[in-house]
């Protein structure tokens, strides 16, 4: 059987499931007498740092050291390109805001010793809303533009318009591992950091550039990381910069992990954003025209808002022909978290815009949203509004049949009608979308990765990449690629941790393309091995049961090298950000989902009965891994759109800062019925063994339980166009049923009663 | 190592089969944190609030004439209250480098992505596999403490449906033999009285002491908001806080029995009461969390004080000049505060017999199961022959600032037919009765909107209208 292609468990599987597979967080006991840190939080979302006072702390049992600005022997100062992070500042920019850290030998004598730190500070007034950014004109970027033609004509000229807002919430990571770092100093007289990050190379930048010290002098492991999803990309940095300068300073170990509290307080989450639109179109719901402003929350410093501004208007299209767009973006910025990097990375946000305008055109048409979405699907040949052509664009029809087959779509789009007929206070909907994503980081430099294998005279192999493992299974396609290109087996193949003394300058594990790249790298470096080893394995062929150790020792006897670096880069790529125009993606990932909902008139609670997915991962290099990613890419995106909901006080602080204010999904959003398969006969050439990205892409998938829920809620009315704002809540859901009954004026029963008055 | 009986006395306590002596740990380590401390990583904290389940553990509890493994939070225990109990980590399961079925159930079907959140799942699907009485396959609902951020679930459910029965193996025999009896323990920092006269002397020597039934609030407390506590009482070992009675006139529920414990012992319980049950929190709480616990935190927005307002409860307080007995509708006096005076005891609570009729429980949140309520209610009903209403309870938590009953509007319905008519009145006489507030979990209009809509909702699956 081949090994690149089978159904293989994630290769930590057992250390999972026996508690064995450590975390950074899990390392502390090898570390004696390690500090721990513990943050000086302000109490406001903006305010002037008038006077710090330290020493209480100090005086504190237990306490070590403290940090502020004037231990940072470098630049005090995380914001990878801005500098807009400072790690002291004097200027307290969003709620809880670390002005200083306090190390402690105890985790309790730090957090004890950081509340007896005074400090007072000038309030000032802040942002605490988009709205209110846009009044004040507080960008942080923009406008980002992009345009095909003439949009404004187009509209004006066309048969019919809508118009919309959209306000679209963002979402926690809630990676179960919060932030954690641990430095310590090496034996020479640099730092050595395991540090759960997206981003070692990043995240040893910044330290190096915090301690004023060469990146040479700083090394940054990641064993694994308890789920990232974004999260970690950038935001690990300011905590391991914190670890280190504390190591520097005490010449100890220190650990900075910030417990679930503080990490929901501290850290960004997926930009919320709101989106005003205006389209044109025709009779048949055929769009002629889109006018779109988009504005999202970065929060307080830019952060990779700017990339996420851009993938949102990339994917305003999603999987339709805008022939004539007009786009407009901004990032807002606030004093709140500084939004970052979240599974998708604004192609949600995006697709999200150009889901809720096709489902209002079809409704003002009094037609089925399906049959609007499908009359829209790009064709071979088009091109997208950055003037890329849509490569494989047949797919989405493909996929779009292929599912409406197997999921029985127009027989359920019956039953459905017929239920809702038949019941007063519940009603179920059943929606159909379809998911384009562009696969490449949009900045075309990070599209290239590095390896290093290394056989030894036993014939078993070492395997160091770029990439980072957060769960994504990444490592485990790495060893398939790598046995498979070597020809040995699996256990024959050991994937060492990230380190940036193995591969240097990497990118971030981000965008999906964590096999894509760094597996060709891997494959790169096996192909050159299997060069040199094919000729002395050739000599040996004539010997009975010739195995890959004694080729490999023969090849050493040869003095031929049994190490290889492997490197790839993505070909094809060009892009200008100034014009918005080019070809930002080597391909796009496919998919498709038919989700069915059933809602409670008088509470608007809603159980998610049946889910169908269909997604185009190429060749899956490993199905288990792929398959986990698609359910769990879904469940994932459900969770964004429906139950997840980040609430901030009007004081600025988040009130939704625990997992018992801030609800996952759980059992119960995993859909009654839920089935998921691939696309076949999908194999992406140009791609690792045929393979194609589906990190991202599934989240997407989750659309179509939104879109089943409005159509559960139009069911409550007469038809029309159904307002709801995202997440949407059973609240939310409620107040739209209440909006679409009200519109029916049928009121005279009590399910209306005390109602309309949001 | 081998399972057996334990013999820990004081402050230690039975941990993978070894002897773990807590003694001297700070008042505010959890058991997670000292788990962690000795190397046993594998219990990781996600939350420090008993919501994700990363920090699963299984206690070992009387279950009839032998014992069951329970699945709790190590994060909500303070280390003092394992003490003289039996506790299993993940890394007890596999055996001669042999995985448990359980965990290779969770490997084989892909049930760990990030792998972070795995071992709290392990745990919990480990003490459903070995469930006395199951039959059939693992139920799902075991799992309902546990979080996963990565897979979706599917893959564990598979999991789960994958085990069959629990393996005759030394845990499964562990279990044929009695759970440990912890034994009363005095302390500075930490006691543990046998009875209620012994924890009414320790409260009057120590007045700031607090009284901890399964710590599911208390050490929330400590861990988010940093509250220290310097002295706990547990109630754990009170007699009279661990009855249950029922007779033709009451049901009796001592205050220090678990949720999980409760619905053992009432074999017999209308079905109102397991539908309640299981829209109270997750399995890992609910084998931790007390009934007096839930009632004498007053929150407002507590499960348990709506069904017993409905159920017109009774509560009884042990003092030092004696038991005092208040209907449950005076209890609540304020924001978190009740009518218990310092040095008084919550004993028990007792629910009236005969059950009215008609008894619902609905709890609307954002997330169906293990979330907080934005609006719970308990609607009890009971008609006469010619179907008009004679007594009508509508209790609600989440519209206001204690757990209340909806006076008027209850008064509206009596003495009418329970009709559409009745329904509006009630909804209109609520409106001027309670005037709820926004926060994250809803806003004011929403919650009015459930309260009066519930009544609508409860009419409807009773008369069908």
């Amino acid at each position: 059987m081949k090994l690149a292609g089978s159904p293989l468990p994630h290769e930590s599987a057992e250390g999972h499931v026996t508690g064995a597979a450590l975390y950074t967080d899990d390392l502390v006991g090898r570390f004696p007498g390690t500090l721990h840190a513990w943050p000086v939080m302000a109490p406001h979302a903006h305010a002037r740092v008038i006077e710090l006072d330290i020493r209480p702390a100090l005086r504190h049992a237990g306490v070590v050291a403290t940090l502020t600005g004037s231990d940072v022997p470098g630049e005090g100062n995380s914001g990878a390109n801005r500098h807009d992070e400072p790690l002291f500042p004097d200027e307290v920019l969003y709620h809880g805001q670390p002005v200083a850290w306090v190390l402690g030998e105890t985790l309790e004598a730090a957090r004890q010793g950081a509340s007896r730190v005074a400090v007072r500070y000038e309030p000032l007034p802040a942002i605490l809303s988009i709205e209110d950014a846009i009044v004040q004109r507080s960008f942080l970027s923009g406008p980002a533009r992009c345009f095909r033609g003439d949009a404004a004509s187009a509209i004006a000229d066309a048969p019919c318009r809508v118009h919309g807002e959209l306000r679209i919430g963002g979402q926690e990571h809630f990676y179960l591992e919060t932030q954690c770092a641990l430095a310590c100093m090496d034996e020479s007289g640099g730092v050595f950091l395991h540090c759960s990050t997206q981003h070692p190379t990043e995240t040893q930048a910044i330290v190096a550039r915090a301690l004023g010290i060469g990146e040479n002098r700083v090394t940054v492991e990641c064993l694994r990381m308890g789920g990232a999803f974004g999260g970690k990309e950038v935001q690990a940095n300011a905590w391991a910069a914190i670890a280190a300068l504390g190591a520097w300073k005490t010449r100890r170990p220190v650990r900075v992990r910030l417990p679930r509290a503080l990490d929901m307080a501290l850290t960004g989450k997926r930009h919320p954003f709101l989106a005003r639109y205006a389209a044109g179109h025709d009779e048949r719901g055929i769009l002629r025209g889109f006018d779109v402003e988009l504005y999202s929350d970065g929060g307080w410093s830019l952060d990779l808002s700017e990339p996420v501004l851009w993938r949102a208007i990339f994917h305003l299209d999603n999987a339709y022909l805008l022939p004539a767009v007009n786009v407009t973006g901004y990032v807002c910025r606030t004093n709140k978290t500084s939004q970052t990097a979240f599974r998708g990375f604004g192609g949600p946000q995006g697709m999200l815009v150009i889901e809720d305008a096709l489902d209002r055109i079809a409704r003002s048409l009094g037609l089925p949203p399906e049959v609007v979405r499908e009359r829209n699907f790009y064709r071979e040949g088009d091109t997208t509004h950055y003037g890329m052509r849509v490569k494989d664009a047949g797919r989405i029809s493909r996929i779009w049949d292929e599912l409406k087959e197997s999921s029985s779509f127009d027989a359920r789009r019956e039953r459905v009608q017929a239920f809702n007929s038949a019941q007063r206070h519940r009603k179920r909907g059943i929606a159909i979308t379809p998911v384009k994503f562009g696969i490449s980081f949009t900045a075309t430099m990070f599209n290239q990765a590095g390896a290093l294998v290394l056989i030894y005279r036993d014939g078993t192999v070492q395997v160091s990449h770029g990439g980072t493992e957060m769960g994504q299974g990444l490592h485990t396609k790495i060893q398939q690629i790598a046995a498979e290109s070597l020809g040995v087996n699996l256990d024959a193949v050991r994937v060492m941790p990230t380190r940036t003394d193995k591969v240097p300058n990497t990118s971030a594990t981000a965008a999906s393309a964590g096999t894509d790249l760094n597996g060709a790298a891997v494959a790169d470096a096996c192909q050159q091995l299997k060069a040199r080893l094919a000729p002395v394995a050739a000599r040996m062929a004539d010997s009975p049961n010739v195995n890959f150790a004694q080729v490999v020792e023969a090849a050493y006897r040869e003095r031929i090298p049994l190490f290889a670096q492997g490197y790839y880069r993505t070909p094809g790529l060009s892009y200008d950000p100034r014009t918005g125009q080019g070809t930002p993606f080597h391909y796009f990932a496919y998919g498709a989902a038919v989700s069915e909902v059933e809602v409670d008139g008088f509470t608007g609670e809603y159980r998610y009965l049946r889910t169908d997915l269909l997604e185009d991962v190429g060749d899956s290099v490993s199905p288990v891994i792929d398959m986990g990613q698609v359910e769990g890419g879904f469940v994932q995106g459900l969770g964004w759109l429906t139950l997840e909901e980040l609430v901030w006080n009007d004081d600025g602080r988040l009130a939704t800062d625990g997992a018992s204010t801030y609800k996952l999904p759980s059992w119960t959003e995993l859909p009654e019925d839920f089935r998921a398969s691939f696309l076949t006969r999908a194999s992406e050439p140009g791609v690792v063994f045929g393979s194609k990205a589906v990190g991202e892409p599934p989240l997407m998938l989750a659309i179509s339980v939104r879109e089943a829920l409005r159509d559960a809620i139009a069911a409550f009315g007469d038809g029309g166009v159904v307002e709801l704002e995202s997440p949407a809540t059973p609240e939310r859901v409620y107040w739209a049923i209440q909006r679409v009954a009200a519109a029916k004026l049928v009121l005279n029963e009590p399910l209306a009663a005390g109602a309309l008055r949001e | 190592m081998a399972i057996a009986p334990p013999v820990s006395t004081g402050l230690s306590f039975q941990l993978n089969g070894e002897i773990a002596d807590v003694s001297g740990e700070p008042p505010q380590t959890t058991l997670l944190d000292y788990l962690r401390s000795r190397g046993l990583t594998g219990a990781k904290e996600g939350c420090a609030e008993g919501e994700c389940g990363s920090c699963t553990v299984v206690m070992v509890r009387p279950c009839g004439e032998g014992s069951a493994y329970k699945p709790v939070n190590s994060c909500l225990m303070f280390l003092p209250m394992a003490a003289g109990h039996e506790i299993y980590t993940v890394e007890a399961l596999a055996r001669g480098g042999q995985l448990h079925p359980a965990q290779r159930a969770m490997a084989a079907a892909g049930g760990s992505q990030c792998g972070y959140c795995t071992p709290g799942f392990v745990m919990s699907l480990f003490a459903e596999q070995y469930r006395p009485g199951r039959n059939g396959p693992c139920s799902t609902s075991a799992l309902g403490g546990n979080l996963c951020r990565c897979t979706g679930y599917r893959p564990i459910r598979d999991a789960a449906l994958s085990l069959g029965p629990a393996p005759e193996d030394e845990f499964g025999l562990r279990l044929k033999m009695p759970a440990p009896a912890p034994e009363a323990f005095r302390g500075a920092t930490f006691s543990r009285p046998s009875s209620v006269a012994e924890c009414l002397s320790i409260l009057a020597e120590n007045p700031h002491a607090r009284l901890v039934g399964g710590a599911t609030d208390l050490a929330v407390e400590s861990n988010l908001k940093g509250k220290r506590f310097g002295s706990l009482i547990s109630v754990e070992l009170i007699p009279e806080l661990r009855v249950f009675k029922e007779t033709s006139d009451f049901v009796e529920i001592g205050a220090a029995l678990s949720l999980d414990e409760i619905g053992a012992l009432w074999r017999n319980a209308p079905s109102f009461f397991g539908e309640w049950l299981e829209l109270f929190a997750s399995p890992p709480i609910r084998n931790r969390a007390t009934l007096g616990g839930n009632l004498a935190t007053a929150s407002p927005i507590g499960d348990s004080a709506p069904l017993l307002l409905a159920l017109d409860a009774e509560v009884r307080i042990a003092g030092h000049s004696g038991t005092r007995v208040l209907p449950l509708d005076t209890f609540f006096t304020g924001y978190r505060r009740t009518l218990l005076r310092a040095g008084e005891l919550l004993v028990s609570i007792r629910i009236p017999k005969p059950l009215p009729q008609i008894v619902r429980f609905y709890k609307v949140a954002k997330r169906r199961l293990d979330d907080i309520s934005t609006v719970a209610a308990a609607f009890a009903l009971s008609r006469d022959r010619a179907g008009r209403v004679e007594m009508a309870r509508l209790a609600y938590g989440g519209v206001a600032a204690v757990p209340t009953r909806a006076r008027s509007a209850e008064a509206s319905l009596v003495g009418s037919n329970w009709d559409l008519t009745a329904v509006a009145r009630a909804q209109g006489a609520l409106e001027r009765e309670v005037s709820p507030i926004g926060d994250h979990r809803g806003s004011a209009a929403y919650r009015l909107a459930m309260a009066q809509s519930l009544i609508a909702k409860f009419h409807h699956e009773t008369e069908g209208g």
